[in-house]
């Protein structure tokens, strides 16, 4: 794995809920309309207008990857992601099962599992993601974005403060 | 296949599912959603059907393009004869249900009967049942959602839902599924009440195949940028269709106190930036929510700032809340919008037409027709926050006098309270309209009177037409995909070609409703949205089907004929006060008395509007007295023979 490694960068807050990435998702990769057959879900929580994208982290040291009993699933440290190897696959669902995040999917018609394959390296979920709830950015840089959202609520707390101070009273 | 999805009846009464293919020879005729919708009602009802009786059938449905990758592909249809105007019931709604519907395996469901006990429908990957909902009876739109999931034990199940109005046969109640994506007008959650019918909970894994799945998403993609692009859409992105009552308030475009003035003055309060902060303090930054697949984003959350419902989370609020509790009603108060807005999403019922008959009742309170006593108690008077929203509650509840006689919608109501209460009820085919004043726009005050679900916005509306747009734009916009070569004017206050755009107009909106497309995201409040060219594009990447745009104009025509002929044998005639394609005499006779210079003074008139009023039919191929179809029309379209049930 090297820095120039992009990684899916999830900042929910910005989700709208609208569930095209699902649906662009299982187009690419299936052909077909159907949330069930996409690698990624927004899970809601509706009364509370909460939306969270989940998808597959590409583990490092990938629970998936170690129980697979026939070594299915591996490495692909050009593109930092974990792969299933289809044709090795033989539909256990021993990684579903341990999967920390239920990125694993399966597929019953096929009884293959699939997952997250980054697209090769254009993930649609992001293209179409106006909002960039989902984002594709080197590995190096998600922490930075992240100390650069939460500076800016210190920023602003910090500015409106300032304008408290100096209102007349 | 998209074209793989079947249409179930269900006998409510009975118990008996039936389900069956759609041939593709009648998508190539009605493509599906409302346009199939109109089909089926004229086909599966008698005329003069008491629309509380177990005949009327309840017509739920996707679009053609639903769930598919054409952009916002979230629309849900509901059809019934309306009890509220005895003519076509009708609604529209985005949210998720829809697309959960198509993945369950189901297009149209056709439902009719009574059941004798509450009950809702499940429908799960091809399976239909009718379970019992004793325990769901009662509860607002959220909790009963809320409820059947539980009990299904998955919380990714999609409900179309009726509230606590729709049980109490409030006759303008709504359809809803979500927080607050609403099937409002023409009380369709009414009829569900009457049939015993909470909810229909749906939820499925089916695939929907896509005819051209890469061609489809790099056109979706090319699609979305056209109507992200728009700045129209950008607007609605940040401040949600609340900034379309601003603008219109600005000139002078909103009925206030029910019909007395066009502009609502001190409106700081509900402008739209009011309530974006609002949102942005009580939720925070990234408040925007999105119907399925939709870049577009309109719908904002929010909590409640203060008042009994604090901290109550909910969506919204829409442009019609503006109109309903602040404008219609001479309120100013964002507090009363946002607080009307939640009561209203959970007792299910439709804020345009309560907003618009409280607001009437005020001035009969005003003018002394109804009192104290008429109103249990209540200072009925204009800008009275508290009598608002306490008449929302006794409206749904139907638990005083006046609230029971509300509920009965417009034209019930001012035959119970009489005098000359019917003056003032500023309604079409006994829709109440909503908060928007036409008078100087004969092009939208054409789009009101002849819509075909009674007074509405989302029928038929050239709401470009106020942008003053050069004349060669608004050609290249109406004279495709079928020729034009008659007037067009950039001045809304002309009558001239005016009746080709609302015509051109509700073809649009029929062929978008058809393929279960939002509205904004075609030719509606941006001038730049795709339309029939496109459309043609998309169908074919994503269910394989051929049509040009002139055949989409075709089909738009045949549906929007199919739902002329269920109005008329429903007894609608152009001149009739309470069922015509008519305006209310304040329309003609009381001049506007705010807003911009070129709006200050103006009215519809009356010849010119007649005129204007034949100019549309002939262009439907109808009759120019009349409005009743030509044989000639009819044979064109292939619905000579109807009803022909084939479905």
């Amino acid at each position: 794995m090297h820095e120039k490694v992009k990684a899916l960068v999830i900042n929910y807050e910005k989700c709208t809920g609208c569930r095209l990435c699902e649906l662009v998702c299982a187009v690419y990769h299936h052909g077909v309309s159907n949330p069930a057959k996409a690698r990624i879900k927004i899970e809601k929580w509706e009364w509370e207008g909460l939306y969270i994208p989940m998808s597959c982290k590409q583990c490092i040291d990938a629970p998936c990857m170690n129980v697979c009993p026939v070594k299915a699933i591996y490495r692909d440290d050009e593109l930092g992601r974990v792969l299933v190897d289809e044709n090795l696959c033989i539909g256990c669902r021993s990684c579903v099962a341990v999967c920390p995040f239920g990125a694993m999917g399966f597929d019953p018609v096929e009884k293959k599992v699939f997952k997250c394959d980054l697209c090769d390296g254009d993930p649609q979920c992001v293209r179409f993601c106006d909002e960039k709830a989902v984002d594709y950015v080197e590995v190096t840089r998600e922490p930075l974005l992240k100390k650069r959202d939460a500076a800016e609520k210190i920023a602003q707390a910090h500015k409106r403060g300032l304008e408290l101070s100096q209102m007349e009273i | 296949m998209a074209l793989s999805r079947r249409i179930a009846y269900i006998d409510l009464s009975t118990g008996k599912v039936e389900t069956r293919p759609i041939p593709v020879d009648i998508r190539r005729k009605f493509l599906g959603g409302r346009g199939l919708d109109a089909y089926l009602l004229y086909n599966h009802s008698k005329k003069d059907v008491d629309p509380f009786s177990p005949d009327n059938p309840l017509i739920v449905s996707a679009g053609l393009l639903v769930g598919t990758l054409a952009s916002a592909t979230s629309r849900t249809h509901v059809m019934a004869k309306s009890p509220l105007t005895g003519l076509l019931g009708s609604c529209n709604m985005g949210g998720f249900f829809s697309p959960e519907l198509r993945w369950a395996g189901f297009d149209h469901l056709v439902i009719k009967g009574k059941a004798d006990k509450p009950v809702y429908i499940w429908i799960h990957n091809g399976e239909i049942e009718i379970r019992d909902a004793k325990n769901l009876w009662g509860k607002s739109v959220t909790e009963a959602q809320w409820a059947v999931r539980e009990e299904l034990g998955d919380p990714d199940v999609k409900c179309l839902v009726c509230g606590p109005a729709g049980e109490k046969l409030v006759r303008y109640a709504n359809v809803m599924t979500g927080i607050k994506n609403a099937g409002g007008r023409t009380g369709m959650g009414a009829v569900m009440g009457s049939k015993n019918l909470k909810l229909i909970a749906t939820r499925g894994t089916m695939d929907i195949k896509i005819a051209y799945p890469r061609e489809a998403l790099e056109y979706n993609k090319k699609f979305i940028e056209q109507i992200t692009t728009a700045k129209v859409n950008q607007t609605m992105g940040i401040l949600g269709t609340p900034f379309i009552w601003g603008a219109t308030n600005s000139w002078g475009g909103v009925r206030v106190n029910n019909f007395q003035y066009n502009q609502l003055l001190y409106a700081d309060d509900v402008e739209p930036e009011r309530f974006h902060e609002i949102s942005n303090e009580t939720f925070g930054k990234y408040h925007m929510a999105g119907c399925f697949g939709c870049q577009v984003h309109c719908r904002a959350r929010y909590r409640i700032p203060d008042g009994p419902y604090k901290g109550c989370y909910d969506e919204g609020p829409e442009y019609t809340t503006q109109g309903a509790f602040a404008s219609e009603v001479g309120c100013t108060s964002a507090l009363t919008v946002l607080t009307g807005n939640y009561l209203c999403n959970q007792y299910g019922v439709d804020w345009l037409e309560l907003g618009s008959l409280v607001a009437w009742a005020m001035e009969l309170y005003e003018k002394g027709i109804l009192t104290i006593k008429d109103t249990g108690g209540i200072d009925l008077r204009f800008g009275n926050d508290e009598a608002v929203i306490e008449m929302i509650k006794h409206i749904c509840e139907r638990d005083t006098w006046l609230g029971d006689v509300l509920a009965e919608g417009g034209l019930k109501a001012a035959e119970i309270i009489g005098k000359d209460s019917i003056k003032y009820l500023v309604h079409v085919k006994g829709m109440q309209n909503l908060h928007s004043d036409e008078r100087a726009t004969p092009a939208l005050a054409l789009n009101i009177a002849t819509a075909s679900r009674g007074s509405d916005h989302l029928r038929s509306r050239p709401a470009i037409d106020l942008y003053h747009l050069p004349e060669s734009v608004l050609r290249k916009i109406y004279s495709s995909p079928i020729p034009y070569d008659g007037p067009l004017s950039s001045d809304f206050r002309a009558y001239e070609g005016k009746a080709w755009q609302v015509f051109w107009q509700e073809q649009c909106f029929m062929a978008v409703d058809c393929l279960g497309i939002c509205k904004y995201h075609t030719t509606f409040l941006g001038a730049t949205l795709p339309n029939f060219e496109d459309w043609a594009k998309v169908i074919y990447y994503n269910t394989g089907l051929e049509f040009t745009p002139e055949d989409l104009w075709t089909i738009a025509e045949r549906c929007n004929n199919m739902e002329r002929l269920f109005n008329l044998r429903e007894g609608l005639t152009p001149d009739d006060p309470y069922k015509g394609d008519v305006l209310v005499d304040r329309y003609h006779d009381e001049p506007a008395k705010r807003g911009a210079p070129d709006v200050i003074g103006a009215y519809i008139d009356r010849e010119k509007f007649l005129k204007m009023r034949e100019e549309f039919y002939r262009y439907h191929g109808w009759d120019e007295k009349t409005g009743v179809p030509k044989e000639e029309t009819l044979k064109r379209l292939g619905i000579d023979n109807e009803p022909s049930h084939l479905l």
